[in-house]
């Protein structure tokens, strides 16, 4: 039988904001254990949360970018729960006033848009961090993340497979970086999921019973996790079993889930409006100042390359799924760059690097400007495509002018006709087989000819003008 | 409404309170007559009241995202009972 997947996620993401979401200590990555902390934050009895209003101007921000609905009165609750992550015994979330419910993203999927539903997005506080002692059975705290602010978005059950769901969190990651309502830095945890699937026969319309997978750290794991979880519950049905409701674990190293807990002992959070802080009433000027700022979404950018710098669909989406590099792309052209080879260079050779060496694109070290110079000297003819390429592994490696690195690396084109005549006599003179090849029609016989050249010139000769002389040097014997 | 012992237990056990047979017995007793008092508002007719939250109309307190100095690590641990490279000893669990 034939099955179909359905998939929900909830992603958390912590927001750019200076200050924690209760209290004034910096939110900041990282720091000595417990030294981004004060009485609110670690939940010294007696002490008052504030909301920070950058918190909610961050949440109505992603709120419009996706689509939502604006919730005009809502409320803060307890989400009561031990365990010691959390000083307080209760994290501060949202359960039924989030500020912001129905909205949607779109995402390309084979070339066609889909749409995404976005059920909430809600915003709480995050939880410290647990350092576990296997050897003393102990466990030590530090408090430093507790009361970072975190979003939480709730997606409709509308991914049908893994592919969806990664193209889905992809399509997020770069609507939030965009609106610079999270850094979205991965690993620091800056952006998690959890997941929900549930599998259903061909046809059906009604949901199966879906599991919940826990500890899914990037969205590559976040794939695995979920490609495990439709064969796990396929297999149990093939057998004649049935699908349990549960919440699992995802172990990544092993490419496994375990279970953490069955329906029975869910979680009973006996939720409740938090006393200490006040109703939150969000007005139409609010709303229509956060929408003054909006920013260019992925989408749009994507639209004005297409239209405007002549990329095809599948550049524009790939140079526009990351901001950074986006507007790395915008300060090329600024720079007099042509749209196409400079995005053929950043999803080319830029890339290429920046993946071998897992470096972001925020790493690149040279200046749009030097990038703009580096293609200008191949369209001048002063150095080749090949050269072009040593000289951006070198501005990579000790940035500087290209210019600069062309002469240090001795790489200027030769396109002096008297001394490529030279070399091209010179290869024909040490390769009479090829000539007599090449009278014979074997056309092979000039690219092996060319690259001889290439090679004698140690890549410095203009191609061009190789190709021109040779068959010219060739038709005259 | 009736609370059974196994309610009793269920919610002792959220708060993680350990409770000796009697005193469950006893509280079941308790509870039932807590629920049964908040059962009577029940019979008012609330039909378009929106839920009180919060019972004052007060709203939108909030503050700038400004840094405020945080405390010193030393006055932060000083009150647990155990601390150990700068950090809040806890015994061990593992959800």
């Amino acid at each position: 039988m034939n099955y179909e997947t359905v998939i929900g996620l909830e992603i958390h993401a912590e927001l750019a904001t200076k200050t924690k979401i209760y209290c004034g200590c910096k939110n900041e990555f990282g720091g000595e254990p417990n030294t981004h902390t004060c009485p609110v934050c670690t939940g010294m009895p007696g002490s008052l949360p504030v909301l920070n209003k950058k918190v909610v101007d961050y949440a109505i921000c992603a709120g419009l970018a996706m689509n939502c609905e604006i919730t005009r009165y809502g409320k803060q609750d307890r989400k009561n729960y031990f365990y010691p992550d959390l000083p307080k015994a209760y994290q501060i979330s949202q359960f039924d006033l989030p500020v912001c419910h129905d909205g949607y993203v779109d995402i390309e999927v084979d070339g066609k848009t889909k749409r995404i539903g976005i059920t909430r997005i809600h915003i709480e506080e995050d939880a410290g961090k647990l350092i576990h002692d296997d050897y003393s059975g102990t466990s030590l705290v530090d408090y430093n993340r507790c009361g970072v602010p975190l979003i939480e978005i709730v997606t409709e059950p509308d991914i049908r497979s893994s592919e969806e769901a990664k193209i889905f969190l992809d399509t997020l990651k770069s609507i939030l970086e965009y609106t610079e309502v999270s850094d979205c830095k991965m690993q620091e945890g800056s952006l998690r999921c959890d997941v929900n699937v549930s599998i259903r026969p061909e046809g059906e319309t009604e949901f199966g019973t879906r599991c919940e997978m826990k500890n899914v750290n990037s969205f590559s794991a976040a794939v695995r996790s979920m490609d495990y979880e439709v064969k796990r519950q396929i297999e149990i049905v093939e057998a004649g079993g049935e699908i349990v409701q549960e919440t699992r674990r995802w172990d990544d190293t092993k490419g496994v889930s375990v279970l953490m807990r069955t329906k029975e002992d869910a979680h009973d959070y006996r939720y409740f409006p938090e006393p200490d802080l006040l109703p939150i009433i969000i007005s139409d000027e609010w709303i229509e100042a956060v929408r003054s700022r909006l920013p260019e979404l992925p989408a749009e950018r994507r639209a004005r390359y297409i239209n405007e710098y002549g990329l095809t669909e599948y550049d524009a989406s790939v140079i526009t799924t990351s901001k950074k590099t986006s507007d790395y792309f915008e300060e090329c052209v600024k720079s007099g760059c042509d749209p196409k080879s400079a995005s053929n260079w950043l999803m080319g050779d830029i890339t290429r690097y920046l993946n071998e060496k897992e470096l972001e694109p925020s790493d690149i070290p040279f200046t749009a400007k030097q990038l703009a110079s580096l293609l200008s000297l191949i369209q001048k003819g002063t150095i080749s495509n090949s050269a072009a390429k040593k000289v951006l592994v070198k501005m990579f490696e000790e940035p500087d002018d290209p210019e600069k690195l062309v002469e240090k690396l001795g790489l200027v084109q030769v396109s002096d006709e008297g001394a490529l005549k030279q070399m091209v006599d010179d290869v024909l003179a040490a390769n009479p087989q090829s000539i007599v090849d090449y009278k014979a029609g074997r056309d092979r016989a000039i690219g092996f000819l060319v690259g001889q050249i290439m090679k004698a010139s140690k890549g410095k000769a203009n191609p061009q003008m190789i190709n021109k002389l040779l068959k010219e040097a060739l038709d005259n014997m | 409404m009736k609370i059974s012992k196994e309610e009793v237990f269920h919610v002792a056990k959220l708060a993680r309170l350990n409770l000796t047979d009697s005193e469950a017995e006893k509280l079941s007793i308790d509870m039932e007559s807590i629920i049964g008092f908040a059962d009577k508002l029940n019979e008012l007719d609330t039909e378009g009241v929106v839920p009180t939250a919060h019972a004052i109309p007060v709203s939108n307190a909030f503050r700038e995202d400004e840094v405020v100095p945080s405390y010193e690590n030393e006055l932060i641990i000083q009150n647990a009972p155990h601390a150990e490279d700068g950090c809040f000893v806890v015994p061990r669990v593992v959800e």
